[in-house]
């Protein structure tokens, strides 16, 4: 089998999610005995190709044009369903980020196929893959596997595999291959303009080593003096899950995962907040964490050090108070 | 401006889930609005009131959908179309979009709104594979939209806090990501004019769509554990005295 990996550049710079799909590439290749390529797109990236090269990969394919400098889900489409309908992979694989969410399910159907998308891992049952991918809000597991013929689309959860397992190259440098697309400013129908981030406030989260997060199990602003009370006790930073910031219950500096922060510290107390894998991606690199929960069910339990069923308004006060005993 | 929002019914988000092969238990459970379509509706409703024009709310699901949908017409939508199907659980991505994108094709739309992602399913392609079904420009993950000389701008977001702001033509398809704007209640009124309100239904064989499945759900099941969790029990004071020595000396974090 070929598999072919769509690596993502941000701002002309590795999305180092490419690495960790290109890791899971090279492992299903293991054990399906298939070859490995990998493709960079975009405007004056030769160099990053050549780059990738050098991992453990059979050939880099190149993809250039003018229209491909900044992304745009409509030049992307155009340009990759002419790549794979002439490199014809079987399996083509993406980093499940923002911008694949935004082109890929549909590059997938104007080539007839589907996507099986956001998988966090796959097994190899005699010869079939099955892709592993969370229904439910993380609630359940499912095995998927894909119907039909060749192609097939599929993308991984960002930490799903480890980008330190990238292999190299074992004998150099593999062939970067230009590929040509046609492409006209008039399939684009999008324009991008410019990015930009929201007013910053003083408060950086990735460098607190204690955080206390809330989630919606907090029920209401009311109810956040108790999570500071307690952050303060413990002398952390407060945050939340996004639902609590869509609010505006506390500002959309301090939500932790995939669309705000993603923080790695000592300790993360978890609080009401159930786990989606978009929530866990910015936490789940906590050295210790925390998870008190009213469900025992809660995905956040299968990442946690220390789990509490129970309720935090009974919990909260009594930890804070237990904190600032033993302080004193 | 006439608007098709596609509202999904899902689970509620307390009920306790009994899996059965590679679905759940639908007895016994609450359903309600999936959350990122709520955001989309409300969208559509502000868009409309701004601009004229007609909000259509799109549902395909079992019987049980079409209390989703008075919800939708109770706070303000035009009129309703449920895509009956008492299988739609089984079906992939693709064949659901294929089956959502035939109703849409028989009206006359400026814009398509969706959630970026069902509670369910969890897909999170439905909107970009509409767009590419009806050949729209679309995009995704959208917090606000102004509409001008026939064109939007709307605002995307990214990853890690960043956004972008992209113009788009009409008609186009757009995911709706949730806390894009503050969803209202259904007012009494609205409840009573809703009972007038049509609701077209029509079956998904009726539809036409062809094209076989390009994936398959084997099975669902509680995901296996990868790391040990040491669970504290007891009175409120006694799981917090034991959590604070855990942290002191076991994890020796505070
Ligand atoms: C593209 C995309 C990007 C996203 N980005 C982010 C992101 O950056 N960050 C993020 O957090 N989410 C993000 N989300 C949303 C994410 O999918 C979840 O919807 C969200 O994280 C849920 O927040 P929550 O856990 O607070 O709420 P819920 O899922 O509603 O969970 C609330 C929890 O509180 C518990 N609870 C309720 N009452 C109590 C009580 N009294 N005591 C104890 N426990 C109680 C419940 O059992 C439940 O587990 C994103 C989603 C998408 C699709
Ligand atoms: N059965 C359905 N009926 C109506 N809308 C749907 C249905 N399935 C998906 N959608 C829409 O597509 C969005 C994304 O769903 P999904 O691709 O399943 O994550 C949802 O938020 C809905 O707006």
């Amino acid at each position: 089998m070929k598999i072919l990996v769509i690596t993502e550049l941000r701002q002309g710079k590795w999305n180092n999610t490419s690495f960790e799909t290109l890791v899971a590439a090279q492992q299903i290749a293991v054990t399906t005995s298939s070859t490995v390529s990998a493709l960079v797109i975009g405007k004056g990236v030769a160099a990053l190709a050549e780059e990738l090269a050098a991992k453990n990969v059979a050939e880099v394919l190149l993809v250039e044009h003018d229209l491909l400098e900044a992304y745009t889900p409509d030049g992307y489409c155009v340009a990759l369903k002419q790549v794979i309908e002439s490199s014809k992979p079987e399996l083509v694989l993406f980093p499940h980020t923002y911008q694949v969410r935004d082109f890929a399910p549909k590059l997938a159907a104007m080539l007839g196929k589907g996507m099986i998308g956001d998988c966090i891992g796959y097994r190899n049952e005699g010869g079939k893959l099955v892709f592993v991918r969370q229904m439910f809000q993380g609630k359940t597991a499912a095995d998927v596997t894909f119907a039909g013929v060749a192609p097939w689309f599929a993308s991984f959860q960002s930490g799903a595999f480890r980008s330190d397992l990238l292999a190299a190259h074992p004998s150099g440098k593999a062939a970067v291959n230009k590929v040509a697309v046609t492409l006209n400013a008039a399939q684009i129908r999008t324009k991008p303009l410019e990015l930009f981030k929201e007013a910053k406030s003083a408060v950086d989260l990735t460098q607190a080593p204690l955080i206390v997060a809330i989630g919606r199990g907090i029920k209401a602003p009311e109810n956040i003096p108790l999570a500071q009370a307690l952050a303060k006790a413990i002398g952390g930073e407060i945050a939340a899950s996004r639902p609590i910031c869509d609010e505006g219950w506390l500002p959309m500096e301090r939500q932790i995962g995939s669309s705000g922060q993603t923080v790695a510290p000592k300790l993360y107390l978890a609080l009401g907040i159930s786990g989606a894998i978009q929530h866990v991606v910015g936490m789940k690199g906590a050295r210790t964490i925390v998870a008190i929960n009213k469900d025992a069910n809660a995905p956040i339990f299968e990442i946690a050090d220390y789990g509490v069923v129970g309720d935090i308004f009974e919990i909260m006060p009594a930890l804070t108070e237990e904190l600032q005993k033993t302080k004193s | 401006m006439n608007i098709i929002v596609c509202i999904k019914q899902v689970p509620a988000k307390d009920a306790p889930l009994a899996i059965a092969g590679n679905w759940i238990k639908e007895s016994d459970i609450g359903f309600e609005m999936n959350e990122p379509d709520s955001f989309a509706l409300e969208e559509a409703l502000r868009l409309k009131e701004k601009h004229g024009g007609e909000v259509i709310a799109l549902s395909m699901g079992p019987e049980r959908v079409k209390q989703t949908i008075k919800e939708a017409l109770a706070k303000g939508a035009d009129r309703a179309i449920h895509i009956a199907d008492d299988n739609f659980a089984q079906l992939d991505p693709l064949g659901s979009a294929r089956a959502l994108a035939a109703a849409i094709q028989k009206e006359k739309v400026d814009l398509v709104l969706t959630g970026l992602q069902s509670d369910d399913h969890g897909f999170g392609q439905t909107g970009v594979l509409l767009a590419g079904l009806l050949n729209l420009p679309h995009a995704t993950i959208i917090m606000q939209i102004e509409v001008a000389d026939g064109k939007m701008r709307l605002k995307r977001e990214l990853e890690a806090g960043w956004f972008q702001h992209i113009e788009c033509p009409l008609p186009a398809v757009l995911s709706i990501q949730s806390g894009i704007n503050k969803v209202r209640y259904a007012t009494l009124k609205g409840i009573m004019a809703a009972k007038k309100k049509e609701i077209a239904t029509i079956t998904r064989e009726s539809l036409g769509v062809t094209g076989e499945a390009t994936q398959k759900i084997e099975k669902i099941y509680v995901p296996t554990k990868t790391k040990r969790t040491e669970y504290l029990t007891g009175t409120p004071k006694e799981v917090a005295a034991k959590l604070v020595e855990k942290l002191k000396f076991e994890a020796r974090v505070i």
